[in-house]
């Protein structure tokens, strides 16, 4: 199999999306053990449209095993961050790839991934019920960790939620908190 | 679905493991034909608790995600929070936390092999093999002073030594488990029960695997070459061989059911006890933790910047934390991420087209960390009749199905 390197995976991430397309991007390289033996860690930042791109690439260089989706509430943005990693299989080949991408809090949108990676539903749907992104194309399924009957636009791993109100009696629907 | 399709949920708390999860069936006689998973009982809020804590405390909340893998979730967030840092591990701490990590891994293996046979209805064979398990844990809390959460790692190492002396001890456990594996292997790999049971039950293919992004044991033995250890070697792992473990090795060939499974985990136990062995042999000298004083850490801490991820290979598969330092005492962002949890879509495939008596075998065969149950609901939707299987019912069902086939 041909592997290619960090940089110049890099490198084609930047050719096939533009420059425009990229926030941010770095190559870290850990060591460990005695033998000082190395491993690498690249972190891509891309704007929202370019996001699905950048997976295709990564599909098309070698189908990554997807981790997670991590996501921070940063006061007016939604940073998502994509854990990947890619040319598992050998001794020390393998290289995490952080995708990481920035949702306005207005424009919560972003395309699934679940169409490449089926892998990815699971995360895809607790990141909807914990933040309130919205997965273009992901199908309407029920809440997989938070309770079925969850009031909705209640997100409760925002920083800013305020939670869900009080239930006075019985037969009073569930509201957001204030 | 027809109409001649019956649905039956299964959980929260269920028959396989003790832990709640719901599963909704759609039954077609005795055939499953769709499989909707609900878990979300057991959620905690673990990582918004970690929100009101800075990264010292951190490392024991992680400890208590699972009992089970005490070692491993504080062993990806450590690395996670020094990769934020930029800390470097002496070099003894490296080594000390893969010695823990497989005795972890030799306790997990062990425990499951248990609950697998209990499945069965093999009940000796638990109580032969928790009794072996015993000796691990023992040699846990003489090593760290608890049988569980064992409250060794901390940012930039671990908390306590190994002695001389203490490597007598390990020795000595190791040498009791290389004398028990065999009557293991031969229970396991050689019953024809048990093979009757498992093998051809709960198949996933190596696509299936790899699109469902699986990891662990069970991604291993549907004949994906995958572990951290061996494909991003981190602390001492770098310096061992360490191969992912695939049936091949055993049978010569992938089948991707819960036999091959067995197999999997079986041959991981001879590999821990290797990797402890070369631990041992090679242990290096000198510090075994960078910042020793806890005050002056978290001074650091407070002023970091950065985000970095841990990755560690748990007994059930790849644990993977992420945390986000924003030079203060609280994390910005702290992840976790289990193995169980990429492992939830793969158990789809494995469960469609089975049988309803193979239900506890097949979800126990991924070694889930959550699930459990007390009954089941069998609802007829044309009546609306209902029968409650309670949990002794599914297992009695289970039971007997062995029972039939070893006839």
């Amino acid at each position: 199999m041909n592997y290619l390197k960090s940089e110049e995976i890099m490198e084609l991430f930047q050719n096939r999306l533009g420059k425009q397309a990229i926030i941010d991007s770095r190559i870290e390289t850990k060591i460990a053990g005695i033998k000082k033996n190395t491993y690498q860690v690249i972190w891509i930042g891309v704007k929202p449209n370019f996001f699905k791109e950048a997976v295709k690439i990564l599909v098309e260089l070698h189908y990554p095993h997807f981790a997670i989706i991590s996501g921070i509430d940063i006061d007016k943005e939604i940073e998502l961050v994509y854990h990947f990693s890619i040319y598992y299989g050998e001794k020390g080949k393998e290289i995490s790839i952080n995708i990481f991408t920035f949702l306005s809090k207005d424009n919560l949108n972003i395309p699934t991934i679940t169409d490449l990676i089926p892998g990815a539903q699971t995360s895809e749907r607790e990141t909807k019920e914990m933040f309130g992104v919205n997965f273009e194309g992901l199908p309407s399924l029920p809440n997989l960790f938070l309770p079925y009957d969850f009031p909705s636009g209640v997100y409760p791993l925002r920083k800013d939620e305020k939670g869900v109100g009080v239930k006075v009696s019985e037969g009073d629907e569930v509201k957001k908190g204030e | 679905m027809s109409n001649k399709t019956y649905s039956i949920p299964i959980g929260p708390v269920h028959p396989s493991l003790k832990e709640p999860m719901t599963f909704h069936f759609e039954i077609y006689g005795e055939r499953i034909e769709k499989v909707h998973l609900a878990p979300g009982d057991n959620h905690r809020g673990i990582e918004f608790m970690g929100r009101q804590r800075n990264p010292i405390q951190i490392i024991y909340l992680a400890e208590r995600i699972c009992g089970i893998c005490s070692a491993s979730h504080p062993f990806a967030f450590c690395q996670a929070v020094e990769n934020a840092m930029g800390i470097e591990v002496p070099e003894k701490a490296q080594y000390i936390r893969a010695i823990i990590a497989e005795l972890e891994r030799i306790h997990s293996h062990i425990l499951w092999a248990g609950v697998a046979a209990h499945e069965l209805g093999f009940d000796s064979v638990l109580f032969l093999s928790w009794r072996a398990r015993e000796e691990v844990l023992d040699l846990l809390e003489y090593l760290t002073g608890n049988r569980i959460n064992y409250g060794i790692f901390m940012i930039g190492g671990v908390r306590r030594d190994i002695t001389s002396e203490q490597i007598t001890r390990i020795k000595k456990t190791l040498d009791y488990y290389k004398e028990i594996y065999g009557k293991l292997e031969d229970i396991f790999l050689n019953d024809p029960t048990i093979a009757l049971r498992t093998k051809k039950v709960g198949i996933l293919s190596k696509e299936e695997a790899i699109q469902l992004s699986a990891v662990g044991p069970t991604a291993r033995a549907s004949g994906l070459n995958k572990d951290v250890r061996q494909d991003q070697p981190y602390a001492a792992y770098a310096d061992l061989e360490v191969q992912a473990i695939t049936p091949e090795v055993y049978s010569g060939k992938v089948n991707g059911d819960v036999y091959d499974r067995i197999v999997v985990r079986l041959l991981e136990i001879v590999q821990s006890i290797q990797i402890i062995e070369q631990c041992l042999a090679n242990l290096p000298e000198g510090e075994i933790v960078a910042e020793e004083k806890l005050v002056k850490l978290l001074n650091l801490i407070k002023k970091a910047q950065g985000e970095g991820i841990g990755r560690h290979e748990a007994p059930r598969g790849e644990v993977i934390h992420y945390v986000k330092l924003n030079q203060s005492e609280l994390p910005e962002v702290w992840k976790a991420r289990a193995p169980t949890y990429n492992n939830l879509m793969p158990w789809i495939p494995m469960l469609i087209g089975q049988q309803i008596a193979d239900i506890p075998i097949v979800l126990a065969s991924i070694d889930p960390c959550i699930a459990c149950m007390d009954r089941v609901t069998i609802l007829d939707r044309k009546s609306g009749q209902k029968n409650i299987l309670t949990k002794d019912d599914l297992h009695k069902l289970s039971v007997e199905k062995t029972r039939r086939m070893a006839q």
